[in-house]
């Protein structure tokens, strides 16, 4: 691989993987804490999908990029602004309903995404990984739909815990479609497809769950940004140092 | 299977899955291909899911039988084409039932959407009358159901 080809491969792999860990890490916090047994099973059993699908990339990603020896230290030892997530998947879980809600918008889009590098992508063992990856995700995008659509077309209370989680999650949506310079060169180098591509489907989509829950889809313009700079917001802090506590105090520790 | 392997797979074949250990690796179908390059024996798996949290375990199986007899193998992990519910065998299958659990219809009843392909049969009184409780069982490769006739509780091995 050209050493340009290499850093690109190497950010774009840190981006999903910076997601996925992020977003399994939030989810994990319900263990123990869900409203039923049966989601207190669902939503770890989920966790343990997106950091298994964060672990994975880091491996892809180590093999390109010698600095890193293995896929711990990037999970665990780099420095707030070295994580390339996206605000969306750091944000505190707030209830049950914001927790399945942006399930569902993440999982959508990354069903989406990698049905694309399925079909078009020049990193061979990325695009094998996404057709396992595409079917997982599809399975937690129905998952978290299921909820939206039993609570949003619930009682009085839990459809306005619903809509609050819309307004909630609203200024982080504009950020997962946002193209920039790197998606750009990523997508004209036929590896990971822009972002914006993915709207149409992903518009239908969640448009169509949100109706069937009777709640509004939100307005998606750009607010809040800055994870894909490795800018994240306060929440991030306390995340991270839960997050890397045991590598951290124990440097190099396995089990 | 490539010559000169057979002595590999023996060993391989019989090594039981950790989430489900009255399984075998051959059973689910995870072991690929075991393949001979110049020094080494690389053996091939296709993770269940892709964060199965049994998967280094199984790794450390297939390293420390083979080393047993003298082989050092090179284990590469697999997601294409993805592992598949339909590679489960006939055996695996009965042998799951035995075990309480359902097994898995064939992928082709998600695309056909004949609903009779969809029944699930509860393992303990093969009552039809069953229903779904979640979508995630006690691991993932598992949902749970609920027998209407008998009221027992019982895992449902996806369909994947
Ligand atoms: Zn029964």
């Amino acid at each position: 691989m050209k050493s340009n080809t290499a850093d690109m491969v190497f950010e774009g792999l840190l981006r999903i993987a910076d997601d996925n860990l992020i977003l399994g890490h939030r989810t994990s916090e319900w263990c123990g804490h869900a409203p039923t047994l049966e989601e207190d099973l669902a939503l770890p059993n989920i966790a343990l999908d997106l950091i298994g699908h964060a672990q994975t990339l880091y491996c892809l990603a180590c093999e390109i990029n010698s600095r890193y020896k293995n896929e711990d230290q990037l999970a665990f030892l780099r420095l707030e602004h070295e994580y390339k997530n996206l605000l969306l998947v750091e944000q505190e879980n707030g209830d049950f309903g914001n927790t399945v809600l942006r399930l569902f918008y993440f999982s959508t889009f990354m069903k989406y995404f990698w049905e694309r590098v399925k079909i078009n992508c020049c990193f061979k063992k990325l695009k094998e990984f996404s057709e396992k990856a595409f079917l997982e995700t599809s399975y937690h995008s129905r998952y978290a739909s299921q909820w939206v659509v039993t609570l949003g077309d619930g009682t009085d209370e839990s459809n306005l815990k619903m809509s609050n989680a819309i307004s909630n999650l609203e200024p982080f949506l504009g950020e997962l479609f946002n193209n920039d310079d790197f998606t750009e060169m990523c997508s004209q180098n036929d590896f990971l497809p822009e972002p914006t591509s993915i709207f149409e489907s992903w518009k239908n989509e969640v448009e169509a769950i949100l109706q069937k829950g009777n709640l509004n889809f939100p307005d998606i313009i750009l607010k809040k940004r800055g994870g894909r700079k490795g800018e994240h917001s306060e929440a991030f802090g306390y995340l991270l140092s839960d997050l890397q506590y045991m590598q951290r105090a124990y440097p190099n520790s396995s089990w | 299977m490539e010559k000169g392997t057979e002595k590999a797979w023996d060993v391989l074949k019989d090594l039981t899955d950790p989430e489900l250990p009255f399984l075998t690796l051959d059973d689910l179908g995870v072991i690929r291909e075991i393949k001979r390059n110049d020094k080494n024996h690389v053996v091939t798996i296709a993770p269940t899911y892709i964060g199965c949290p049994a998967i280094s375990v199984i790794e450390e199986k297939i390293a420390s039988e083979l080393k047993k007899i003298g082989i050092s193998p090179i284990i590469e992990k697999s997601f294409s084409p993805p592992w598949s519910s339909d590679w489960i065998s006939e055996n695996g299958r009965k042998k799951m039932e035995e075990f309480g659990i359902s097994p898995p219809h064939p992928r082709i009843a998600e695309t056909i959407g004949d609903p009779l392909l969809k029944d699930v049969k509860c393992p303990q009184c093969t009552s039809y009358r069953t229903e779904k409780v979640s979508e995630f069982g006690s691991t993932a490769c598992k949902s749970l159901y609920r027998c209407l006739d008998c009221k027992e509780p019982f895992d449902h091995f996806k369909c994947v």
